[in-house]
């Protein structure tokens, strides 16, 4: 920033993340890419040769892919939106503070040293076995510390700030940081084995890394999915809701539809969600008012997520040409329209007699997909975009790849999860056929032969989709060296060439 | 009365108060329309479309910072 110059709104944090999200968002969608072959074709488990089976198959890559895509990919464009959203609904600089620069800063590069440590603890196999919560020990206690540098940058740009309401995106942030961290350091609540004595009196067990959950049995999975289905909330849902509050009003001039809706949208989902988690423990141990209990919210779940979507559709009404017109506005309305049928979606599959059907099968695959690529993906794009012309003072370099990329990588959504509809209907009616002296009608094999068509088309859906991702690199790596343009005409419309 | 009973009323009571308390929170939205500061909520829609550093804010925290 020029010293002697107005005051300006520093990015350089929020680039950094950008960076990040596009690198790691690359990788994390090339391996689910490389998941998808290996379901439908076995032999791509071994696509290194044998010697390197370990590393290159099914189970060893399925954490990289989850993990790098929620916690990589999401996660530092959730908090390049914020480095940038939050400076700008408060009215506050960056670089008005040296303190919250170095933090922001700080932030970054030890979110990187970890990101790099969980990659390679997850490609050599080290894990606690927890879905979406696999990291050992010492790097839990390193996201603690990331996330804690985070939760001390948003007080200081709010401590700062010149506006004195907080606009609604800053709620859906703040309520991103005080959940994950409650969800974060209750569900990793573990034992290292090395302090641990065993029944039969043996200490200094198994690697210093290795711990065990302090939880058992039904309560170990009761803990476990009450933090994986709100990680789903507070990581996948809350962040992305405070992106499309900011980024479709500004990118189309159009004031939110009603603010006092998203208001009441944002108390009431706040409220439902945290009681949802108990629908992935159906049909199990777990006691059954809880069951019932999380079915019953899923389905309350509904008005609020609804009422926020609705509120984005809304907000473009009388302006209906910006869709046709702009491919960014295109990816926001679409990735509204994604959330609310995936926010329909799971109620439905949380429904006992529905999940009876649903429940370990391929629909449920499907349901996360629609969600991931067509809501949180296409935000998460619409949102780089919006920011890119921003940052580097340039326009974005072609609108045209961008529109290319929308309908490629919508076409790669919908044969996913159609497919994976297919299949997971397929397999939850073939699981449960039997005769009529109650033997199985078919063996697991039967319908792996079934669904091997559905599983080749979703890995080309999956493949479309990430060559669309590989445009949406490009097209922002020309940005930065597209022809520049004046702060004039970043108002509202981003300045796009042909 | 034992424990279940007790956790039975606790659960009632509390979905009761929560529901009713979001349907207060609600009308008084509607009804009231603006905030304590006087601002219509509606108004906080411009943090986000009038957003440079220079624009003025919508609800200044002080004078002094006021731009």
């Amino acid at each position: 920033m020029n010293k002697n110059g107005p005051l300006e709104y520093d990015y350089s944090v929020s680039k950094l993340f950008i960076m990040n999200a596009l690198f790691v968002g690359t990788i994390g969608m090339l391996i689910g890419v490389i998941l998808a072959w290996q379901m439908a074709y076995p032999e791509f488990n071994t696509f290194l040769g044998e010697d390197l089976a370990e590393y290159t198959n099914f189970s060893r890559l399925r954490p990289l892919h989850t993990d790098s895509v929620i916690y990589g990919f999401v996660l530092s464009a959730v908090w390049a939106s914020w480095y940038y959203v939050g400076q700008r609904v408060l009215k506050v600089s960056m670089a008005e503070s040296k303190t919250l620069m170095f933090m922001g800063k700080l932030h970054f590069w030890l979110y990187f040293a970890a990101s790099a440590v969980i990659v390679a603890s997850l490609l050599m196999g080290i894990t606690t076995s927890k879905e979406y919560a696999e990291f050992e020990w010492p790097i839990d206690l390193a996201i603690t510390v990331v996330w804690l540098l985070w939760g001390a940058g948003i007080a200081g740009l709010v401590g700062y700030r010149r506006e004195k309401s907080l606009y609604i995106s800053v709620w859906y942030y703040i309520a991103t940081f005080l959940a994950v961290a409650m969800l974060h350091l209750f569900n990793n609540m573990e034992i290292p084995t090395i302090i641990a004595t065993s029944p039969a009196g043996e200490t200094m067990i198994g690697a210093w890394w290795h711990s065990v959950s302090m939880y058992a049995g039904t309560n170990d999975a009761l803990v476990q999915w009450w933090f994986g289905h709100n990680a789903v909330a507070f990581v996948l849902t809350t962040p992305i809701i405070a992106m499309i509050y900011y980024f479709l009003p500004k990118e189309s001039g159009q004031a939110i539809y009603s603010y006092k809706l998203s208001l009441l949208s944002f108390w009431g989902l706040m409220f439902v969600y945290i009681w949802a988690g108990g629908h992935h423990l159906l049909y199990s141990t777990v006691p059954d008012w809880m069951q019932t209990m999380g079915s019953i919210f899923s389905v309350i779940l509904i008005l609020p997520s609804w009422g926020s979507a609705i509120n984005m559709l809304l907000t473009m009404k009388g302006e209906w040409q910006q869709v046709a017109s702009s491919p960014l506005i295109k990816f926001m309305v679409l990735g509204s329209t994604f959330y609310m049928f995936s926010t329909l979606e799971g109620p439905i599959q949380a429904i006992k007699s529905v999940n009876a059907i649903a429940h370990f099968t391929d629909w449920i695959i499907g349901h996360v997909h629609d969600g991931a690529l067509g809501w949180v993906g296409f935000m998460v794009i619409a949102a780089i975009y919006h920011m890119a012309p921003r940052i580097f003072r340039r326009e974005i370099y072609s609108r045209s790849l961008m529109n290319m990329q929308f309908w490629i990588q919508t076409l790669g959504v919908v044969l996913y999860f159609t497919s994976m509809w297919i299949a997971g209907i397929t397999q939850g009616m073939m699981w449960r056929a039997h005769d009529e002296f109650g033997n199985l009608a078919y063996s697991f094999i039967d319908t792996v032969t079934v669904l091997h068509p559905y599983y080749t088309i979703r890995a080309v859906g999956g493949t479309l989709y990430l060559i669309g991702f590989v445009m949406f690199v490009y097209n922002i790596y020309k940005t930065t060296s597209a022809p520049r343009v004046e702060e004039s005409d970043l108002q509202n419309a981003s300045p796009m060439g042909a | 009365m034992d424990i279940a009973q007790l956790q039975a009323y606790g659960y009632f009571i509390m979905t009761a108060g929560l529901a009713i308390g979001l349907y207060a929170y609600i009308y008084h939205l509607y009804s009231r329309r603006k905030d304590a500061d006087g601002v219509d909520y509606e108004n906080y829609s411009n943090m986000a479309l009038k957003d440079d550093i220079a624009d003025t804010p919508v609800n200044a925290t002080s004078s002094k910072k006021k731009k």
